[in-house]
């Protein structure tokens, strides 16, 4: 979690979070696609281990998902596949418990130090499980967890969220499944609330963000933003990855 | 009792709520206040009303006796099959809809396998007055085209789900996401004792009017109780009241497919491992790397690759035995009951009837099967094999 905390210390604005699937769009294009988001200046990846059934996803990174399942993607390519990632740029695995739990969550954990992954965000693993169970095996492999927050969570759970973090908090612009509205402008009141919290762990903000413009208006009010659901689809539609990984990136940093 | 949920959502190791924070604030909801809405007077009084003036409760407990003179035993069929809309899951959606009025809801979402938790939502919502949408696979909604029709008819909108195996565990998720993205003004009504806590709680006690009903309607306990098993809804309906006679024995009977040593089966149990799926700890069918695996059932309300966290402890603590029957059993159980006794089931509960080839009887057995559901639904998939 080292490498994700002194970014985290030393860039206190405009941090970009990119997320891609791993698997996706071809088995092993992992690598390539983190090297050239980090040659391109992007802060740090959020890398998703596919699922057969990811709830909180809107259509195209469940499609995203399929694909890469199809693919024949699986957890140990994965952990391969990370191993050949630039080490400088932090990584932040994000999937759904259950994957996790049949892996084996202390073997998960451990294979994840290995790598080099900073921190995880599983959003089905509940609260009061992670504290309970979980929580020290987060810490004996120095992973951090990452929770979600939104517009209707209330503020005694925020501070208790504030409590669990280690290192940044996600902020999902609106309540709903990912990529599902486009554009964040409905979210402002919500965002700019955000930093009068006074909570202890910063806060980026992902879902919905699409053009540099919503990303310039996340980065009036957090520290950084997440985009996903345009990164995947801009893959869908460019053949060379590493360009297809620039271009969107000078994109969204235009503004 | 004893095999109640405790009060962290769980059934010794099965339950909880595995949600991401946006499901919160509803599962919050509906959890801090689903027992109070449950137990209050006005409530039961206008459910029971309407189970036994719209649904026809209570339903009848039948002697089968060319059926029980066949087996040479004694078997009872609880006539779920002639409730309103021709299944149990009516007895479900008429307590949630009411629980989602209190809640000031206006918008109810469902999701389908067979298509009569489908019907049964729309049904309620007819009702009620409320807006209805089911989601259902797109495979389903092929092979169980007649609720497809019944449903619109009774002004539901039908959503088609394509993603996955396009069947009922893609029709959930398709319900949860939806769900997600509308909080205020939607209740969903989960249609098994699945999903996240207080769900399975909810549909239990929902459910549980099958089996208070056959204890007072039989002369001493059974010996046996049978029931299918898709996600357990009609089963701890008629298990419940009968959980802590433990001379009762409770068999639950999943759809074998194929078979459980092909590759195109539904029996979670036999084939499943420790996991969570649609936000409960349960058993399920997953690949070694945690990915559900794509189920197969000749019946759409069996065709899911889970199973209730309640039925995953009963099944470890060996409350209860868990069985299977292939396509092809179930499909002789239902011509055998159509002969004998000129009842038509639905494909699910002919698994349930399956069962009986695989026991050996005592002349004094008492044993009940759980009729489910009707047959009318599956008329296409009864006449393309007789022909
Ligand atoms: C008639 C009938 N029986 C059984 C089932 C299986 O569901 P459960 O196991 O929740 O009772 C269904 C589901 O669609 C059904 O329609």
């Amino acid at each position: 979690m080292q490498t994700l905390k002194r970014v985290l210390e030393t860039k206190k604005e405009g941090l970009l979070n990119i997320y891609c699937t791993a698997g996706y769009p071809e088995l092993n294009d992992l690598p390539t696609i983190v090297n050239a988001l980090h040659d391109a200046g992007v802060d740090m990846v959020e890398i998703g281990i596919p699922y057969s059934d990811p709830i909180a996803d809107g259509e195209t990174i469940q499609q995203s998902n399929a694909v890469a399942l199809k693919n024949g993607i699986t957890i140990d390519l994965i952990f391969e596949q990370l191993e050949k990632c630039n080490k400088d740029i932090p990584k932040i695995v994000m999937t759904y418990f259950n994957p996790v739990f049949k892996y084996g969550l202390e073997h998960f954990c451990e294979q994840c130090q290995k790598v080099g992954v900073d921190g995880l965000i599983i959003p089905d693993l509940p609260l009061d499980l992670y504290q309970s169970m979980y929580e020290k095996l987060f810490k004996k492999y120095r992973l951090s967890s990452i929770f979600l927050i939104t517009p209707q969570t209330s503020t005694e759970r925020l501070k208790y969220i504030d409590e669990l973090s280690s290192t940044f908090i996600y902020a999902v612009s609106s309540s709903s499944t990912t990529g599902k509205i486009s554009g964040i402008n409905t979210s402002d009141r919500y965002l700019s609330g955000l930093k009068d919290l006074g909570l202890k762990h910063p806060i980026l903000v992902g879902f919905n963000i699409s053009t540099s413009k919503d990303l310039a208006l996340v980065n009036q009010h957090a520290q950084g933003g997440i985009i996903g659901s345009a990164f995947i689809k801009h893959l869908r539609e460019n053949r060379s990855l590493e360009e297809a990984c620039h271009t969107f990136v000078r994109q969204m940093l235009k503004d | 009792m004893k095999y109640d949920v405790n009060e962290q959502g769980f059934y010794g190791d099965f339950g909880g709520a595995f949600i991401p924070e946006m499901l919160y604030p509803n599962i919050q909801e509906l959890k801090s206040s689903y027992r109070e809405i449950l137990n209050d007077d006005a409530f039961k009084k206008e459910l029971s009303g309407l189970l036994e003036n719209y649904v026809g409760r209570p339903t009848p407990l039948y002697f089968a006796k060319r059926l029980s003179e066949h087996y040479g035993t004694n078997i009872y069929l609880k006539r779920e099959d002639l409730c309103h809309t021709g299944a149990h899951k009516i007895n479900n959606t008429l307590g949630q809809v009411l629980l989602a009025q209190r809640l000031n809801k206006s918008r109810i979402i469902a999701e389908t396998g067979a298509g009569q938790h489908g019907v049964a939502t729309a049904t309620a919502c007819a009702l009620m007055g409320l807006e209805c949408i089911v989601y259902m696979g797109a495979k389903d909604i092929e092979r169980q085209a007649p609720n497809v029709s019944r449903m619109k008819m009774l002004g539901a909108e039908v959503r088609p789900v394509h993603s996955g195996s396009k069947t009922l565990k893609d029709a959930t998720n398709e319900a949860i996401r939806d769900w997600i993205n509308n909080q205020d003004d939607t209740h969903y009504i989960i249609g098994s004792v699945v999903g996240p806590d207080p769900y399975p709680d909810l549909v239990t006690r929902l459910q549980a009017i099958i089996s208070e009903e056959i204890k007072k309607q039989m002369d001493g306990l059974p010996t046996h109780v049978i029931a299918c098993v898709g996600g357990g809804s009609n089963a701890i309906g008629a298990f419940y009241h009968f959980l802590e006679d433990e001379t009762v024995k409770l068999i639950g009977v999943e759809a074998g497919g194929l078979g459980v040593k092909t590759d195109k089966s539904a029996a979670t149990l036999a084939l499943g491992s420790r996991g969570v799926l649609h936000a409960s700890m349960s058993y399920l069918m997953q690949t070694s790397d945690g990915q559900v695996i794509e189920p197969h059932s000749i019946s759409a309300g069996l065709d899911y690759p889970g199973i209730g966290p309640l039925h995953a402890h009963l099944h470890d603590c060996k409350r209860v035995l868990y069985s299977n029957v292939t396509d092809h059993e179930a499909l002789e159980a239902a011509n055998r009951l159509m002969q004998l006794e000129g009842i038509i089931p639905a494909l699910e509960t002919s698994h349930a009837l399956a069962y009986l080839e695989k026991m050996t009887f005592n002349p004094t057995d008492k044993i009940v099967i759980n009729l489910s559901g009707r047959g009318d639904k599956d008329m296409s998939t009864y006449i393309n094999l007789a022909t």
